[in-house]
């Protein structure tokens, strides 16, 4: 069984890597595009969202993988909701070893699911301290759900937010045809 | 053991489709596309009857005079279609599922090749050399 820390810690780097401040200092293999070094404070900005795009992207094709293989031996998903209860239990015990916690559905199409100790954040802090550093850690995951969740045969946008560490929540918004 | 082997992506186009090269292709790909009439018509059968169990496995789809014709659905909504030569009666069904249960075992690794971009045709060698070794052997 993989230890799952590799996971976390080649995750770090992932987003330190593609989170790179200013000029692109080193030999870093980026999947992204290159931001032109010495740019104004504007491109700047556009640099790092189009980043947090990049992350996303790279969750998403993982996400398409995964949710190939994951559900091979299951039986077939009858409706929407086996397939976020899939979600929640065995896609999070394989990436994450432990279920999400809370699944909730809003109103038609939405649901919010809910992880009150998200492995990816719990070695940053416990409380409101790096708040605001915490979306680019989700970025991948919300990818990831994405990813599996079209494999799947479900088209959806995937926002995450956080109140406090290490709690996070996960908005998917399934688009009707 | 089988004469044509098809994988069709959940739009229902082919991403992979060989057949025997002695025969006349276009008939097989004909076949395949009117089974995939037959895979339609199971799925949404499943979903009505309220039966716990869904297999993934179809089962005949539809036996014509030469051939039988046998689908099997991924959780992803790939569909696989094989076509089996009738006078082969020694093929029973189990062997037919291990046949499909290796067809999903190398579409899994296809998936997680990271040069593949889901949705392109499949191109590559091993999945080449696994259904070979699955189709008829024609000396």
């Amino acid at each position: 069984m993989a230890d799952a820390v590799l996971f976390e810690f080649l995750h770090t780097e992932m987003v330190a890597e593609l989170w790179a401040q200013g000029p692109d200092p080193g030999p870093g293999v980026s999947a992204g595009p290159r931001r032109v070094g010495g740019g104004s404070e504007g491109r700047d900005e556009k640099g790092r969202k189009m980043n947090l795009s990049v992350l996303e992207g790279m969750g998403f094709r993982v996400g398409q993988a995964l949710g190939e293989r994951l559900p091979q031996e299951t039986l077939a998903f009858r409706e929407e909701l086996d397939v976020l209860r899939f979600l929640c239990r065995d896609l999070w015990v394989a990436v994450f070893q432990k279920q999400m916690d809370g699944q909730r559905t809003h109103h038609q199409g939405t649901y919010v699911l809910q992880d009150s100790s998200f492995p990816l954040l719990v070695p940053m802090a416990s409380g409101l301290q790096y708040l605001e550093e915490a979306p680019k850690f989700l970025a991948f995951t919300c990818g990831l759900l994405r990813g599996t969740l079209s494999t799947l045969g479900i088209e959806s946008s995937v926002t995450a937010s956080t109140a406090a560490l290490p709690t996070c929540k996960f908005q998917v918004v399934i688009q009707q045809p | 053991m089988a004469v044509c082997v098809a994988v069709i992506a959940k739009e229902n186009y082919p991403l992979y489709i060989r057949s025997t090269p002695t025969e006349n292709e276009l008939k097989f790909h004909y076949m395949v596309h009117t089974s995939l009439d037959v895979v339609d018509e199971k799925v949404s059968a499943m979903g009505k009857a309220l039966v716990d169990q869904r297999e993934l496995y179809l089962g005949l789809l539809y036996p014509t005079e030469d051939y039988k014709v046998y689908g099997y659905v991924t959780n992803s909504k790939v569909k696989f279609v094989m076509v089996v030569d009738s006078s082969n009666t020694a093929l029973r069904d189990n062997e037919i599922r291990s046949m499909f249960r290796k067809l999903h075992n190398s579409y899994t690794d296809v998936m997680c090749n990271p040069f593949y971009n889901p949705g392109d045709r499949i191109q590559s060698r091993a999945f080449d050399t696994m259904v070979t070794s699955m189709m008829i052997q024609v000396c």
